[in-house]
């Protein structure tokens, strides 16, 4: 695999090369154009390998009625996704998705109010900064595991709750509502970081001669965030969009390690797991996650044309 | 051509190379022979082993001592697995996977000849194991389990006493008003789902054969409807709707935790667990842990007899095998026939030995006294099960459809029980039909 990459590579080097006109000798010119190719190699190579090529496998195990370990596979054509196509109910989990998306109407709400208070001179801005970004970095397992501890009956949410007098009795993961909602409230605070300092970066990308000319002109806080920081940082709040709805899509570690998609918290992406590997039909999983694939682009593609990504131009 | 055509080449090179996969050849039917003379076995295997708890407190490791007693020039390693089912799956896609390995569930009968080298005909093979049944192939056998294990309720001696119970409950109503005495007279639980963690609400499907007591209970699965009226897992079910539905389980199910649960239960804490025979030894060690009476914790029959008498069906725990495409085959089998037989495993674990002639475990002593009769299920049927199992994605031996149903009787899913099980039944049946069996 490696070697035909690499061999391929190295000839798609040489080849490009050649036509190119010849002031300096042989040699050299040839060195001088594979040289970003060597540079690329190794990016290149990892990127086929564990990208394209399980894509491309699993494209191929689409067609096919494998079972995940068997040696022999048969191809069925189009089966997988006639099935797929054919079973509604397969399509129903989508709904749980509204949930995360709502969530992430709310967590990019707050990544930006918190990164525009931040971007100015406040106390503490650092520890805050750190503070907001420190959950995106926690694996996504072990929040699964300390949140389970958080919603467990007496656990951390209902003592602090007890602590400030609200005596809850519920099972935060007891209802489909109920659990969805405590999911997708533990996706906002992990993800919440992320969009939190793509926020700060652009903000802080917005050269500071601007404020100081707004401030002269007489702009308040809102003035300067709705004239100045929301223009500067529209592509970045898109790229953030596109962001959460694919992600909302494609929401997995935290229900499946919490509630393994019971009580009404399957996603599109824990069945297509259970499809794979409980009831092992790959093919038709492969399918499933294709699909997925392709609704995902889709959604971007209708995004894209709604609001296209215009060059910002704040002076 | 210019520079991005060849890129676009390059990968599609690539692509195809990796997109020729399965359907390699393989070394079908090759047997893994007993050797005759344990001196001149040599050669380091290496076994696959689930149990990563006995490979790090070294236990294996005396095991394998005492095995190179009698064969002194086999090397044994072990690799032990965490997730044993999702990592040996993958192994199994290459030929390396160790010399000995447990038959992961997910390989389908029919694929055993692929996979593992025989250990013999199954006319011979039974007359001295148990479990043949679940790994032969056209009369050959491809694994061994060393141990077997009878599926039942662990409970609290003390608890149930307390309540006033004393007597093994025989029908489902009998033991539902059992829990219920144990809930207006004790602080215990009277029965812990362990619903998050999923598979022990899987672990119901072991009632295959207790209630009907009936040696060909997988056939009647594989050929019928286990949820018609009276049907198995209609029992079953049932039973565990109205526990939930009454009320009679902790107060959230949706965290739950396995570990918490031991000794919870050895404490008097919960009253009641479904599981099998296999969890008496945890029970009893968390019970020591705990400072509690180990001898506290029993175990009993699902509430079901058959002209007066309990029946409990015994099952095996993963079968070791051969790889087939082991170069140490000898050795491999040596290993087996000597873990299965002489390596004291079963009886370490408290188990049902696999050997027919062997006597039951302590634990299972009521047993015997109370006459429970022991049930080896034909498994000649067991392909075809699972095929529908997954084929109709029901899943008996998943946790999903019970957490459904748990979540029914809780009050957290709409919907009536009855017209639920109907489905499943309905789901089976329509999948026989397709499969034209």
């Amino acid at each position: 695999m490696t070697g035909t990459t690499e061999t391929a590579a190295v000839k798609a080097a040489a080849g490009a090369a050649v036509p190119a006109p010849a002031p300096a000798p042989r040699p050299a010119r040839l060195w001088r154009g594979a040289t970003p190719w060597l540079f690329l190699l190794a990016p290149l190579t990892l990127l086929i390998v564990f990208t394209y090529a399980p894509i491309a496998n699993m494209v191929a195990y689409s067609f096919t009625d494998w079972d995940g370990v068997s040696p022999e596979l048969n191809f069925t054509g189009a089966e997988n996704y006639s099935e797929l196509f054919t079973r509604p109910e397969l399509f129903e989990v989508f709904w749980v998705s509204g949930y995360y998306l709502a969530a992430s109407v709310v967590q990019i709400v707050a990544a930006l109010y918190f990164a525009t208070i931040l971007s100015f001179d406040v106390r503490f801005r650092n520890l805050f900064k750190g503070v907001l970004f420190f959950p995106y970095l926690i694996n996504g397992v072990a929040i699964g595991f300390v949140f389970l501890y958080f919603f467990q009956d007496g656990g951390t949410l209902d003592s602090v709750l007890s602590l400030l007098g609200v005596e809850t009795d519920r099972a935060w993961l007891g209802t489909p509502e109920s659990a969805n909602t405590s999911l997708a409230g533990v996706s906002v605070w992990r993800y919440l970081g992320l969009n939190f300092v793509l926020f700060l970066g652009a903000i802080q990308s917005i050269p500071g001669e601007l404020y100081e000319a707004a401030e002269l002109d007489g702009a308040n806080r809102w003035h300067q965030f709705r004239y100045i920081i929301a223009p500067g940082i529209k592509p970045v709040l898109s790229l953030t969009v596109i962001l959460s709805i694919s992600g909302s899509l494609s929401v997995f570690e935290i229900p499946y390690i919490m509630t393994g998609g019971a009580t009404g918290t399957e996603t599109f992406v824990i069945q297509t797991v259970k499809l794979a590997f409980q009831f092992n039909k790959t093919g038709l999983a492969s399918a499933a996650a294709l699909v997925l694939l392709l609704i995902v682009l889709a959604v971007t593609w209708v995004q894209r044309r709604l609001a296209p990504d215009d060059k910002v131009d704040l002076v | 051509m210019n520079r991005r055509t060849l890129l676009a080449l390059a990968v599609g090179a690539a692509l195809l190379a990796s997109g020729c996969t399965g359907s390699k050849g393989s070394a079908k039917g090759a047997d893994a022979e007993a050797p005759d003379d344990p001196a001149k076995v040599d050669g380091t295997i290496t076994v696959l082993t689930h149990r990563t708890d006995l490979v790090q407190d070294g236990t294996m490791k005396k095991y394998a001592a005492e095995f190179n007693k009698t064969y002194p020039k086999v090397k044994v390693e072990f690799d032990g697995i965490t997730d044993y089912e999702g990592e040996v799956k993958i192994r199994m896609n290459t030929e390396n996977y160790g010399d000995v390995l447990m038959i992961p569930a997910v390989i389908e009968k029919k694929d055993y000849p692929k996979f593992f080298a025989s250990l013999g005909g199954q006319a011979e093979r039974s007359k001295k194991y148990r479990f043949t049944d679940y790994t032969a192939v056209g009369g050959k056998v491809y694994g061994q389990s060393p141990l077997g294990a009878l599926p039942g309720f662990i409970y609290n001696k003390k608890v149930w006493r307390e309540a006033g119970v004393t007597q093994w409950p025989t029908t489902p109503a009998e033991f539902l008003a059992g829990l219920k005495a144990i809930k207006s007279k004790t602080d215990a639980v009277p029965y812990y789902t362990n619903f998050k963690d999923g598979w022990p609400l899987s672990q119901w499907t072991g009632v295959r054969g207790s209630v009907s007591c009936d040696e060909q209970a997988t056939t009647r699965w594989a050929e019928g409807n286990p949820w018609a009226e009276g049907g198995e897992l209609r029992v079953a079910d049932s039973l565990l709707y109205d526990i939930v539905h009454e009320g009679l389980v902790e107060k959230d199910p949706t965290t739950t935790n396995w570990e918490a649960s031991k000794p919870k239960l050895a404490k008097g804490e919960i009253a009641t667990m479904w599981l099998g025979s296999w969890a008496v030894i945890q029970m009893q060690g968390a019970a020591k842990q705990a400072g509690a009476d180990p001898d506290d914790i029993g175990f009993m029959p699902f509430p079901a007899q058959k002209d007066g008498t309990f029946c409990a069906v015994t099952s095996p725990d993963y079968n070791q095998a051969v790889n087939v495409h082991s170069s140490h085959k000898g050795a491999a089998r040596a290993w087996i026939d000597w873990f299965t037989d002489k390596s004291g495993y079963a009886e370490d674990n408290l188990a049902l030995s696999p050997l027919k002639d062997a006597p039951l475990p302590d634990i299972l002593k009521p047993y015997e006294e109370a006459g429970v009769k022991l049930l080896d299920l034909d498994d000649s049927k067991g392909a075809e099960l699972k095929t529908i199992e997954n084929q109709s994605e029901v899943g008996i031996n998943k946790p999903d459809y019970r957490k459904e149903l748990v979540d029914m009787a809780r009050g957290a899913r709409k919907g009536d029980p009855d017209d639920y099980l109907d489905g499943l039944g309905e789901k089976w049946t329509e999948t026989q039909k397709s499969l034209g069996s």
